[in-house]
């Protein structure tokens, strides 16, 4: 089993000139040859051999540092570079997320007791968001299913609801009341079992960049990323549909569902297309895949739905 | 007074012609940035941003001008017309790097873009509003259309500020501060144009 070692900082684990020497390297297109080199690294990780995962992709993923100075993270700021200027303020130790609601195993664990239960994987994800661009992110983490599992949900219990974090005093954002403060996301029951969806921890084997939703955040791979909410403290089981926090800003914009879909077009951006991250000025757009690419594991799942209505 | 009569005297000795170098050089920085893959992950939402933020700076700055010198005395009317320029170049290199860059060239999805996107079609119509101002802003057009048409005319950037702002807000999500900061110093500006015109009408003999 992995054991989680906090005694490692970032500094300790890979110099930062590596990961940003190789951006530049990939685009002379030596990145086959580095990503072999990464695949074995030998460097003192917190994750240093997560298992490997047949749902990852095998696209080359973006480098760490578009991974985390490009970030959605209205907690720490609403440019893309607030949550790396502003979320170290942040304190992931301790942490536990509470399991509460329609359940007959309810608890409040510690992150590290998560990371302890649960085989930790690495799942490769195209992260698609709703302001049409992408990235591919090297995510480690655990199946959300089994957490639920071993929860036992009642009968009754149809949704999944998330909570992050409210803590003001470092989380800057949350001193202005631009979004109704907690974040909130809800998933499906069916949608949370999906082997898809996990619990993630850290990313490119190491533990979980604060500006990306540290120490435990949720990636659901097919729905657009705001989904995926970050520093969870609460997960709760329910009858009905829970609240959400875009769908309650604004309705009309962002639904429940919110699954990748290049067909439904968004008020404000069009979804048939996105531009990929960290590729220059003058890349080109490359078509968006239905349920971001990931049909043939949750198209299932909207059988006989009608995905234009329930957007 | 006697401040703003020394600060205006200073004032005469400082062209205007400057400015037209002066006043593009962020722009052009940030372009070469973007060229030179400086601009962080995503060069070329950040070019479009800074661009369209610079244009929407200057014409605040133009808008402030007659504030200016209503109160303190302080005359910068003749920089009005380099910083209005300029700015309409900002918002033709907004526009251009999003019709050549973002959408390439592409006639069909660029007007159906402007005829589905409500942020889209209000921005459309601030540079409209702007094309006017920047062909008229010369000396010879002054002369052609005569001082009362030509103010007329020049009353469209308060459109423009208007639509920069609505423009800007739409296209963010949730209300983030910097969209809401200009909306409430454009709106401001605006008002204080309604007020003048109000006591303007007040003073008049019926």
């Amino acid at each position: 089993m992995v054991k989680f070692n906090s005694e490692y900082t970032y500094a300790d684990v890979t110099p930062k000139s590596y990961w940003l020497n190789r951006r530049k390297l990939m685009m002379g297109g030596a990145g086959a040859v580095l990503a072999s080199t990464f695949a074995g690294n030998v460097w003192g990780k917190a994750f240093p051999s997560p298992i490997a995962s047949p749902y990852s992709t095998d696209q080359e993923p973006h480098s760490f540092e578009d991974i985390t100075t490009y970030n959605n993270f209205y907690e720490f700021g609403t440019r893309k570079g607030d949550p790396a200027n502003n979320a170290h303020n942040l304190t992931t130790e301790p942490w536990s997320v509470k399991i509460d609601g329609l359940c007959d195993n309810p608890g409040e664990y510690s992150v590290h007791e998560l990371i302890e239960k649960y085989p930790i994987e690495e799942r490769i994800y195209r992260l698609r968001c709703v302001e049409a661009w992408s990235m591919i992110v090297p995510w480690i983490g655990f199946e959300l299913g089994k957490l639920i599992e071993d929860s036992i949900p009642s009968s009754n219990a149809n949704y999944v609801a998330f909570e992050t974090l409210v803590r003001p005093e470092e989380m800057i954002g949350q001193r202005s009341g631009f979004l109704d403060w907690p974040y909130r996301e809800g998933l499906r029951m069916d949608e949370a079992m999906n082997p898809l969806t996990i619990l993630s921890v850290g990313l490119y084997g190491d533990v979980m960049p604060k500006q990306n939703g540290a120490p435990i955040r949720l990636v659901v791979p097919w729905k657009y990323g705001f989904k995926s909410i970050k520093s969870i403290v609460r997960i709760s089981f329910t009858e009905e549909m829970p609240p959400t926090t875009w769908n309650d800003q604004n309705p009309r914009e962002y639904g429940f569902y919110s699954n990748v879909n290049p067909n439904v077009s968004h008020p404000r951006w069009s979804q048939a297309s996105e531009r990929v991250i960290g590729t220059g000025l003058f890349a080109k757009k490359i078509p968006t895949l239905m349920f971001n690419g990931y049909e043939e594991h949750v198209a299932h799942l909207y059988e006989g739905m009608d995905l234009a209505e329930n957007y | 007074m006697a401040y703003s009569q020394q600060i205006n005297g200073w004032l005469r000795k400082i062209p205007a012609w400057p400015l037209y170098f002066l006043l593009p050089i962020p722009g052009i920085y940030t372009f070469a940035l973007a060229l030179l893959n400086q601009l962080g992950p995503d060069p070329l939402y950040e070019l479009i941003r800074t661009f369209g933020e610079r244009g929407l700076q200057l014409i605040i700055l133009t808008l402030l001008i007659s504030p200016i010198r209503r109160w303190t005395g302080v005359s910068l009317l003749k920089y009005r017309r380099a910083i209005g320029l300029v700015s309409f170049y900002y918002i033709c290199g907004h526009m251009l790097v999003w019709i050549a860059i973002d959408q390439g060239w592409n006639v069909n999805t660029i007007i159906e873009e402007i005829i589905k996107r409500p942020f889209i079609t209000v921005g459309m119509f601030g540079f409209l509003t702007m094309f006017p101002l920047a062909v008229t802003s010369n000396n010879y057009s002054i002369r052609k259309l005569g001082a009362l048409m030509w103010n007329k005319i020049h009353r469209l950037v308060y459109l423009a500020g208007a639509a920069g702002v609505i423009h800007y807000l739409l296209v963010v999500k949730a209300w983030p501060m910097e969209p809401i900061v200009y909306t409430v110093i454009v709106a401001v500006l605006l008002a204080i144009r309604l007020w003048w015109k109000i006591n303007k009408k007040k003073k008049k003999p019926a």
